[in-house]
């Protein structure tokens, strides 16, 4: 943590830390203690008093069925990307760990999408899936299905989650390339020798030593779908049609914003916080436990 | 390969291909979009093959704009995503680089303090305190501004620590030589430091401009002159309107500048792209 030789100087670390202490005590610290104060406060509906109220913020949100129904949604949509990008990146990443000459230029064409903006995402899957003028819903008419984001939930729903997972693929992809790319060649050849199938091999020995590569991507793919797919949904559904789009995050924007309801909004942040507090020990513990492997 | 299978071997390629392909479909078809009559699209009788609109498009979208929502033309909202991501890179950059040098390299009241001050950072996104955060903007003027929007988000926990641990890394012996050479600390920063982290800087570098360029929630809020948008502000706003109005070989052909910038960066430094992408995640 500590270095023998140091220097010692009276002003100096001061004034280097400065420009980063102080940005981080007024726009996140002071913000954030706001947050927690304006979740304990009523505002009345002209903004013109407001009263300390404890934990009723609190009390109204759990007893809002909308709330419950977006705490409920944002873990189904973080589930399915997760199980969605990581299972399609670990599929593509097994083809491409095979020594092969063009396995750089696989890893090119496939990391990309890391680079595009959620909002892009969207807007390139609203263009597909729209219901006028998409390709691919001409496509699923043809097929019989009323294909309609704008209407149907879950197609809106299916439309962020798409969209979410495309973006996601590449960032799995690449850690599961290089998890597998650090198992030795040597246990991999030993189970060939007993006599282990391509399979059998993946299953009883890559797949478990890429267990801790598997652990950190589901971690990650949860905060991204937590806090990320915000874009995508400002950018295509808006949180509808009638919430069916609504996570956690985009609910606090939209409470916030339109509904003028601080001390909710307030309350949800701090909700959200206690989520991220949670998901980040999570991720630290395990950064722990590979050190100590 | 452990094992020749004969037709075995072309499967994986396969696979990689069918990814790729639908991987880069939609893109594919945005690019075919941005060379299209506007009523083509619009009537549902879209190509798959490019049409002959490509410069037309582009020219509009570039130089001139939609023109209902948000008439400011593209080329002013990607000057201004440019110089949100290079503000927000470098000056991230800049101030974890002399704060992790302050935390390593110095003995100073409350070291620890402030180390954990910007290391719980990290668990305060923007999302959980949008509105506070915003006021405290408002309240500082610095809505519809260039240091509005990169101010607020050039605190860097991720960034501060990548460089302690490097500097943590380098041999003490360094500094005892450059102290013997009379060297103080700043000018060891500046001739020893600095130069051996270039690596570092470069590949976070990269990283950084991209989440600076595909910031969203922020420049969302801060934002409201059509003249401050940056460009994935601007592509939502383009498509808000109702269906008829919306100009879709106009918003492709932004969504394919939009993403032109970032991407190009993953692919020309994606040596340095993947070293910063697994650094920043430890």
């Amino acid at each position: 943590m500590q270095k023998q030789s140091f220097f010692q100087s009276p002003l100096l670390p001061f004034l280097l830390i400065a420009p980063q202490v102080t940005i981080v005590l007024v726009f996140f610290y002071w913000p954030a203690i706001q947050a927690v104060w304006q979740s304990f406060l009523l505002q009345d509906a002209f903004g013109l008093s407001t009263t300390f109220v404890g934990f009723e913020n609190y009390v109204h949100l759990l007893h809002e069925p909308g709330y419950f129904d977006a705490i409920v949604r944002t873990f189904a949509f973080s589930a399915m990307i997760a199980l969605l990008s990581l299972s399609i990146a670990l599929l593509l990443a097994v083809m491409a760990d095979k020594p092969m000459r063009a396995g750089g230029i696989y890893r090119t064409l496939l990391i990309w999408p890391y680079a595009v903006a959620p909002a892009v995402a969207g807007v390139l899957w609203i263009f597909m899936l729209h219901p006028s003028l998409g390709v691919l819903a001409r496509g699923l008419r043809a097929l019989g299905i009323d294909w309609n984001p704008l209407l149907n939930g879950d197609h809106a729903a299916i439309l962020v989650i798409a969209a979410a997972t495309w973006k996601q693929i590449s960032y799995n992809f690449l850690f599961f390339l290089a998890g597998l790319q650090s198992i030795p060649r040597s246990i991999i050849e030993a189970a060939a020798i007993d006599g282990a199938g391509p399979t059998r091999r993946f299953w009883t020995v890559v797949f478990p030593l890429l267990s801790p590569t598997v652990f950190f991507l589901i971690v990650v793919n949860i905060v991204y779908a937590f806090f990320d797919t915000f874009g995508i949904i400002d950018a295509t559904t808006g949180g509808g049609p009638s919430k069916a789009t609504e996570t956690l995050v985009y609910k606090v924007y939209l409470d916030g914003l339109l509904g003028g309801n601080l001390g909710s909004s307030a309350a949800q942040s701090v909700i959200l916080m206690v989520i991220v507090i949670a998901l980040t020990a999570i991720q630290f513990r395990y950064v722990e436990r590979k050190v100590t492997y | 390969m452990v094992e020749r299978r004969g037709i075995g071997d072309i499967v994986p390629h396969l696979v990689l291909w069918l990814g790729i392909a639908v991987v880069a479909f939609p893109v594919y078809l945005a690019f075919v979009a941005s060379t299209q009559e506007a009523y083509l699209i619009a009537n549902g009788q879209m190509s798959l093959l490019p049409g002959g609109k490509f410069l037309d498009n582009y020219y509009r979208t570039i130089f001139i704009g939609t023109s209902s929502s948000t008439r400011e033309p593209v080329g002013t909202m990607l000057f201004n995503s440019f110089v949100m991501a290079m503000a927000i890179s470098l000056g991230k950059i800049a101030i974890s680089i002399i704060s992790a040098y302050a935390i390593v390299y110095f003995r100073f009241p409350f070291r620890m303090a402030v180390f954990w001050l910007i290391f719980i950072t990290l668990m305060l996104p923007v999302e959980v305190r949008i509105y506070p955060t915003y006021k405290i903007a408002a309240d500082l003027s610095l809505l519809d501004s260039f240091a509005g929007l990169t101010l607020p988000l050039i605190a860097s926990a991720t960034a501060t620590l990548l460089f302690r641990q490097f500097f943590m890394t380098v041999p003490d012996e360094l500094l005892e030589a450059s102290r013997i050479d009379g060297a103080g600390p700043i000018r060891f920063f500046k001739d020893t430091l600095l130069p051996l982290s270039r690596t570092n800087m470069a590949a976070l570098f990269v990283i950084l401009f991209i989440y600076g360029w595909n910031q969203y929630l922020w420049p969302l809020l801060i934002t409201t002159r059509d003249n401050m948008q940056t460009i994935v502000i601007g592509i939502r706003k383009m498509i808000t309107t109702s269906d008829a109005l919306t100009e879709w070989p106009l918003v492709m052909a932004t969504a394919m500048l939009a993403m032109l910038p970032p991407v190009a960066v993953v692919i020309l430094m994606q040596k340095l792209f993947v070293r910063g992408l697994v650094e920043t995640e430890k």
